[in-house]
């Protein structure tokens, strides 16, 4: 029989595990009914694209979204090891593409230290038009909607590659021992969805 | 049920776990003990394979994945004239020390020479930046891999 020292301590243990799961993602991603309350509808616009970038300029996206041509890694964005190149497709070289370790799908390791190495189908690095990592949130947006940077896409085409892309939704299942990106690909999708409705305003730059 | 893998040519019925490394295959089910466990998190290229023609890191690369491509190993190196030429350039500069690290250093080589006939040290270096030999002979692989292109260069202009 359990004593009310148990139940109590494995209510503790339940509770602590509670509160790692919801701090697992890091830091929230409030949806788009947060900012109706944001009467001006270009600010509403700005504060809605503002959410969406504590995913675009979270460690998931940024270390795939270089200015070099070679990816980073980590919640530090610290140079990737082995030292690889995005190569004329962004999958690499030739001779040592991506694929050599990146397969379709997370996979777990045998070492210590490294708890799985990340994986999807496609893996690539994004395009050097599309390069993120020192660029403000403002800059980001402004990249996003000009057409000869973004891979001549759409509005809708931005809001349907973020909002479902393979490769964009790993940043929320980036296998053990990663940070995911906060929330989840859907309310990221919506909050893309609703920042174009409400004409797309960028932040200042 | 028991997975069909096609290993240097030949077909190995293996009963393991489709989230069984290929390493581990390779080693302990098939016997063939070349290819080497090195870190066993991709970062070092030791357990280099190659995977259709792509050199790939076998400690990650679950067996499951595979489906019906040809995996080739270090035993099959000098199956084809590049194979050959590395072998001849690794011994004539004696580039192996301890030599653990070797069979990944020369897969990856082979598949650099695949893709590029006539690399610079810059190609070299950045091809082989995925292989760490604790030895550092990186001076002595960077001239094996160019007197393994020169010659193979050369039988094929005299060809």
């Amino acid at each position: 029989m359990f004593s009310h020292r148990s139940v109590a301590t494995a209510a503790l243990l339940l509770l602590s595990t509670n509160v790692t799961l919801a701090d697992s993602s890091g830091e929230s991603l409030r949806a788009p009914k947060a900012f109706d309350s944001v009467r001006n509808r270009t600010e509403r616009s700005v504060a809605l694209f503002t959410e969406a970038g504590k995913v675009l300029q979270h460690p998931r996206c940024l270390n795939c979204h270089p200015v070099e041509r070679q990816p980073t890694q980590g919640d530090d964005l610290h140079p990737h090891m082995p030292p690889v190149h995005g190569g004329p497709e962004n999958r690499g070289t030739k001779e040592l593409p991506c694929t050599s370790c990146h397969g379709p799908h997370n996979t777990a390791t045998l070492g210590t230290g490294l708890k799985s190495i990340p994986g999807s189908d496609p893996w690539a690095l994004a395009p050097a038009s599309m390069a993120w990592q020192g660029f403000s949130l403002g800059e980001i947006c402004a990249q996003l909607k000009d057409p000869a940077r973004n891979g001549n896409r759409t509005l809708a085409q931005i809001e349907e590659h973020l909002a479902k892309d393979h490769l964009v939704g790993w940043a929320w299942h980036p296998g053990e021992g990663r940070t995911p990106a906060p929330g989840t690909q859907q309310i990221f999708g919506e909050l893309i969805a609703a920042w174009i409705k409400t004409g797309a305003h960028c932040p200042k730059p | 049920m028991p997975t069909q893998i096609n290993v240097n040519g030949a077909m190995h019925s293996v009963d393991v776990d489709d989230d069984t490394p290929l390493l581990w295959v390779l080693r302990d089910v098939v016997g063939l003990t070349g290819t080497k466990f090195g870190c066993g998190v991709a970062l070092c290229g030791a357990c280099t394979v190659h995977i259709d023609g792509v050199p790939r890191r076998s400690c990650i690369t679950t067996v499951g994945s595979i489906g019906n491509a040809s995996i080739r190993t270090i035993e099959t190196l000098d199956a084809n004239p590049i194979g050959k030429a590395l072998q001849k350039a690794w011994l004539d500069l004696e580039v192996v020390q301890c030599g653990y690290c070797q069979s990944g250093q020369l897969m990856s080589a082979a598949a650099l020479l695949a893709g590029n006939p006539k690399p610079s040290d810059a190609d070299i270096d950045t091809v082989m930046s995925g292989n760490i030999c604790r030895c550092g002979t990186y001076g002595r692989i960077r001239s094996a891999i160019k007197q393994a292109a020169n010659q193979l260069g050369s039988s094929q202009e005299s060809a």
